[in-house]
């Protein structure tokens, strides 16, 4: 399709996105730095898995953060998966950090509890389908506004949602063989 | 069975890229997080303390545990004794997030390790070879690390078992089908193992280093070396300013390829732990569980 993605590559299963992309032809740009953000140009970018807290830090750290959410302010069409969600969310209720703090949605972290709470389903997808979903110690969606549109939902809380050119699930696309949703955010 | 095993391996999967601090206290482990540790491990004692002390040791109080477990957001391992199953029953009792049989305590049993397929949470285990690597996995680890050697805050060992783990990876890609066979005798694993590593180039589950991690560069290295991640237990809390050091090792392991960010990241960074020269060891827990 000729175009370029960034994955963010600072912690966590980022190899596993780009994998997905390259059988779907897309060309991917791993961004560990800030340089990496200014020198290439991306079309969009996708905040992998991983830990919330180590990402988040080291976006303060390596001094990404504010330069990545003018990007998404800007219109940069942006994927966060579980943590990636997390780092979008404007606020989070069992936590008093904030990230990137762009989309009006309120999550809760580590919210099925610790690795024996982790699971996996399918569930409805809206726009996509029955699609497959796991779950690593993830987080849902309390409370969205208005203008987020809810996309899915597993026993009652919002798992997948979009806001404009953000798209967040709880569970883990880029764990499983199915490429839907990533075609659903390259057609964003 | 299969599923959660699945979920197990997938947990080691958002870990990479990231690293895994030994902590005894909920005061080190609030430290390690802040830090930008992507899981802590509890223990009561870091290897290098075990080191000296001397004597049996053995899987932690549950209750330090727990406050740990209280203190942080990020998962908590903790560690049993090589083939001490009922450890691990009280680990996954406590709801632990990844157990590591490990062998920097005293071995419980000299010829079984635990029978990890049995439990629900995920067990990481130590590996100095590729047999060894794929008969945890056969056991049902869902994570390996290379043993190095733990307390020493010497390198050398750490390297050796991933440059060999490398290496037989690459001798069995290169094989072909016929000597698939053959190669399972050698490693005492089973072929359906062997092949897997024949046809993908890599272990079934994720990889980190672990065992005399010391400075960002040692973490840096071993990232290069092929590590999909890190452990570091005595480098951290035996250095002269923990927060710092662990602050530096994490921003390493991120960009373990970029020399001028490593250069920038390694100066004052206070004193590294002492440790040990490997001619200077007297127990190699390395040897411990094969």
């Amino acid at each position: 399709m000729g175009w370029t993605i960034g994955v963010l590559a600072v912690q966590g299963a980022f190899a596993e996105h780009t994998k997905i992309l390259s059988q779907l032809s897309v060309n991917c740009l791993e961004i560990r730095k800030k340089e990496d953000l200014i020198t290439d140009h991306i079309d969009g970018i996708i905040l992998p898995g991983g830990e919330s807290t180590v990402m988040g830090k080291l976006l303060v750290e390596l001094d990404m953060l504010d330069l990545l959410k003018q990007m998404i302010n800007d219109g940069l069409p942006v994927f966060g998966t579980c943590a990636g969600l997390i780092l979008l969310a404007k606020r989070i209720v069992n936590d008093s950090h904030v990230y990137l703090g762009t989309m009006d949605i309120v999550a809760k972290r580590n919210a099925y509890g610790r690795q024996l709470g982790s699971f996996h389903t399918v569930a409805d997808f809206k726009g996509a389908g029955e699609v497959p979903m796991t779950f690593i110690r993830a987080p849902y969606i309390e409370v969205t506004a208005n203008k987020v549109e809810v996309l899915a939902e597993v026993d009652d809380h919002i798992v997948a949602a979009r806001q404009d050119n953000m798209l967040v699930t709880a569970f883990h696309p880029e764990l499983t063989n199915d490429t839907r949703l990533h075609e659903y955010f390259l057609a964003m | 069975m299969n599923e959660r095993y699945e979920l197990n391996k997938n947990l080691a999967q958002m870990l990479k890229g990231g690293v895994i601090m030994d902590v005894s206290t909920p005061e080190q482990a609030r430290i390690a997080e802040e830090a930008g540790a992507c899981a802590v491990m509890a223990l009561e004692r870091i290897p290098a303390d075990i080191r000296a002390a001397g004597g049996v040791s053995r899987m932690s109080d549950p209750k330090m545990i727990k406050s740990i477990q209280e203190a942080v957001s990020i998962p908590v391992m903790a560690k049993v004794r090589i083939g001490h199953f009922v450890e691990a029953q009280i680990l996954e009792a406590i709801e632990i997030d990844y157990i590591d049989e490990s062998e920097v305590l005293s071995p419980a049993d000299d010829i079984y390790h635990i029978n990890k397929r049995r439990f629900a949470v995920p067990f990481v285990c130590g590996a100095k070879d590729l047999g060894e690597a794929l008969r945890r996995i056969s056991e049902g680890a869902a994570m390996i690390r290379t043993k190095g050697e733990p307390g020493t805050g010497d390198i050398i060992q750490a390297v050796r078992h991933m440059r060999l783990i490398n290496k037989q990876i690459r001798q069995l890609q290169n094989m072909g089908e016929d000597e698939l066979f053959e190669a399972a005798k050698v490693l005492q694993v089973s072929y359906e193992l062997v092949s897997y590593v024949h046809e993908n180039g890599r272990l079934p589950v994720v990889n980190f280093a672990a065992g005399g991690i010391a400075t960002p560069a040692d973490a840096a290295l071993m990232m290069q070396l092929g590590a999909e991640g890190v452990f570091v237990g005595s480098g951290i809390f035996k250095s002269g300013n923990p927060a710092k050091r662990a602050q530096a090792i994490v921003k390493a392991v991120t960009n373990y390829n970029d020399a001028h960010i490593l250069a920038e990241i390694s100066e004052n960074i206070g004193e590294a732990m002492v440790g040990i020269n490997e001619q200077e060891i007297e127990l190699l827990m390395a040897e411990r569980g094969k």
